[in-house]
């Protein structure tokens, strides 16, 4: 995973509630077996018409938020499906930052998984960043994660709450199955204890 | 006992698997169950492959196919060359790994959260993951179960745990009865049209209450499974005589003394009384009429008496400016009745509806009528056992003289990742779990309803109250 200390990028503002899964990439581009490439499918159905030409109307189509890094967004976002397809799509078009009112809970933990980092703050303060976004190429936001602070435009600063293990693992670009791995004795005892108490948990054979 | 805290079922769980707690709060949370599926599993696999890594505990993980699968004759293989490759490299990945599954032309085969409990091998009181966020499904045995990512696959399968905090509580309370007509799917719409799709957002939610007690097996996992709508990871019902038969005999299932054993333990799950709840609604089932939804987030439901609200009575404009998005989106008007709307696609399966009692209420209402002119009725069996038994009880010469068409077991046309999927425009009386725009296929439009009303559907060829039928 790639660490992420600090981050000046184009916001792209997209002022929609419930932006589901379903919203960041559809079904049918989940039939990949890598993580890589979902990038051309972001947004599929926000971004491109039918026959495949891009939406003049959509923010992502428009000249400085093609390089946005930052999406700001209202309520809910991520809400819907498992899919982890979600932060990779955004991950791979570049996004690194996503800053709304609150995330669905499986969303928030896949992309703290992919060095996204997601940033609650409340509808208000985020209404105000996506005045900001709209000012394009002109107008960067700077996410500091050491600090914990968001830096508008005109230099005022946004302080945000992130869980101290996630910072951590996200400052280091540190993936969890190492560190897990090196708890593995307790893993082992906790194993051997539920074995003991509860023998009638069966194990899957013969299929 | 004095002196000890009153806990719910959920922190009862929790606590029985917490391996580690970390100075910030952050577990080490054990997993006995690990549901896993060609979709979100090939990066967690090739994952472990690079590092060097095995599965831990191959014993309690099983995989099946169910996403990409084709409901017509799959004797012939998987066509579509990206869903075959996909499901191949499932084949593969067990087969290195040592993890048991599935095959695709087994009976037993069928979409996951539906053969979990039915073989046995979800059961009360353990924990149990797979990369689909449905997976809350399994909560109806009284088990926490949840979703998760690909990055989780591979750490559960590598470790058999997760790094997690414990989620809060939140209890949904059901009083009374569900009336003539009104099912499992009717009570979990209009819970999530009460608290909305973010309202469980941070919680597991548990249900209780006369109205839950009183629900079968399959109608406690229809609740569970869309959990996830509300925004919660995790249903949990709390595990009573209803759950212990419907255990017993099943192919993993403890057996004889064993059983007991289990059964003993089960019985001290239930929250104690007393037990903090973060946050409680309640819900009168009385007052709960047949559901259906006319927007592309499953709290934008309306009994089937009601009529599509009206965007200009909401105060907020990002919320007035969404549901004229969804009215736009599914081509209907402010104030018009959902009753008579016109469908083009009967859908009927799924974790949500896939189980054997969900077609018998769709047989229920199919039986002597005929599927309208130009709409076209799918009826998807949940696994391959649900279908034997529903062929064994002939449910599926009712169907098919009725005109509907009569599939193999998978998702279908849940999420438009196989062949059956809608065309943009179509209108489809679904039994589905999410009305997302695009979801059944791009363009496509879903009301989600349960398996009665979408049979009543099929006959009419509109949107229609069930109860006027039977």
């Amino acid at each position: 995973m790639e660490k992420f200390i600090t981050l000046t990028a184009i916001a792209a503002p997209l002022p929609l509630a419930n932006v589901d899964t379903d919203k960041i990439i559809p079904a049918r581009f989940l039939k990949t077996i890598k993580r890589s490439g979902l990038g051309v499918h972001l947004f599929d159905a926000m971004r491109y018409d039918g026959d495949g030409s891009e939406r003049a109307d959509f923010v992502l189509n428009r000249a400085p938020y093609r390089n946005a890094q930052i999406l700001i967004a209202h309520e809910n976002f991520g809400c819907g499906s498992s899919r982890e397809h979600a932060p990779w799509a955004l991950l791979d078009f570049g996004i690194r930052c996503i800053i709304a009112p609150d995330f669905a809970d499986i969303f928030h933990n896949n992309a703290l998984k992919n060095g996204i980092l997601p940033i609650r703050l409340p509808r208000a303060v985020c209404d105000a960043l996506i005045e900001d976004a709209k000012l394009g190429g002109n107008a960067r936001l700077t996410v500091d994660l050491a600090r914990q602070v968001v830096v508008r435009p005109n230099g005022e600063e946004i302080g945000f709450d992130i869980d101290p293990f996630r910072k951590h693992c996200l400052l280091n670009g540190l993936d969890d199955i190492g560190q897990t791995l090196q708890r593995e004795s307790a893993i082992d005892a906790h194993e051997a204890g539920r074995r003991m108490a509860q023998p009638w948990l069966p194990a899957i054979t013969g299929v | 006992m004095s002196g000890t805290k009153p806990r719910t079922l959920f922190d009862k769980i929790w606590d029985s698997h917490v391996v580690e707690t970390m100075p910030d709060g952050t577990c080490i949370l054990y997993i006995d169950r690990h549901l896993v599926h060609e979709v979100t599993s090939p990066q967690a696999f090739e994952g472990l492959r690079l590092a060097g890594r095995k599965v831990r505990r191959p014993d309690a993980t099983i995989a099946v196919a169910d996403h990409n699968i084709p409901t017509t004759d799959r004797r012939a293989g998987i066509k579509e060359d990206e869903s075959r490759i996909q499901v191949e490299t499932l084949e593969r990945n067990v087969a290195e790994f040592g993890v048991p599954y599935i095959p695709i032309l087994d009976e037993r085969q069928g979409i996951v959260h539906i053969i979990g409990p039915e073989l046995g091998a979800s059961l009360p009181g353990m924990t149990i993951v797979c990369g689909d966020s449905h997976t809350s499904t399994h909560g109806a045995m009284g088990a926490l179960a949840f979703g998760i990512g690909t990055s989780e696959v591979e750490h559960v399968l590598a470790t058999q745990s997760l790094l997690q905090k414990p989620a809060k509580n939140m209890l949904v309370q059901v009083d009374g009865k569900l009336g003539f007509g009104v099912t499992a799917k009717d009570l979990v719409l209009a819970i999530i049209g009460q608290i909305g799709t973010a309202g469980g957002n941070g919680h597991v939610i548990e249900y209780a209450g006369e109205a839950v007690r009183a629900l079968d097996m399959a109608g406690r996992m229809t609740v569970c499974n869309m959990s996830i709508e509300a925004g919660a990871r995790a249903g949990l019902v709390a595990p009573d005589e209803t759950t212990f038969e419907y255990i017993k005999g099943r192919l993993y299932a403890p057996k004889g003394g064993a059983f007991e054993q289990a059964a003993a333990y089960w019985r001290t799950m239930p929250t104690d009384p007393g037990a903090f709840y973060d946050k409680v609604v309640t819900l009168n089932a009385a007052g709960i009429a047949p559901m259906v939804t006319w927007g592309t987030t499953p709290e934008a439901v309306v009994p089937i008496t009601g009529v599509v609200p009206d965007p200009a009575a909401v105060e907020d404009e990002g919320r007035r400016s969404q549901m004229q998005r969804m009215l736009d989106y599914m081509a209907l008007k402010a104030g018009q009745r959902l009753q008579d709307l016109p469908i083009d696609v009967v859908f009927i399966g799924s974790c949500t509806n896939g189980r054997i009692e969900d077609i018998r209420a769709a047989a229920a209402v199919a039986r002597g009528r005929k599927v309208a002119d130009g709409v076209q009725a799918l009826v998807v069996p949940g696994s391959g056992l649900v279908k034997l038994q529903a062929e064994e009880e002939g449910l599926d010469q009712i169907l098919l003289e009725a005109g509907f068409e009569w599939r193999e077991a998978g998702c279908s046309m849940c999420l438009g990742m196989n062949p059956d999927k809608l065309t943009a425009g179509q209108r489809c009386a679904s039994t589905s779990n999410r009305n997302f725009e695009g979801r059944q296929g791009p363009g496509g439009r879903t009301h989600l309803l349960s398996p009665a009303m979408a049979a009543a559907a099929a006959v009419t060829g509109r949107l229609t109250d069930v109860r006027e039928l039977v």
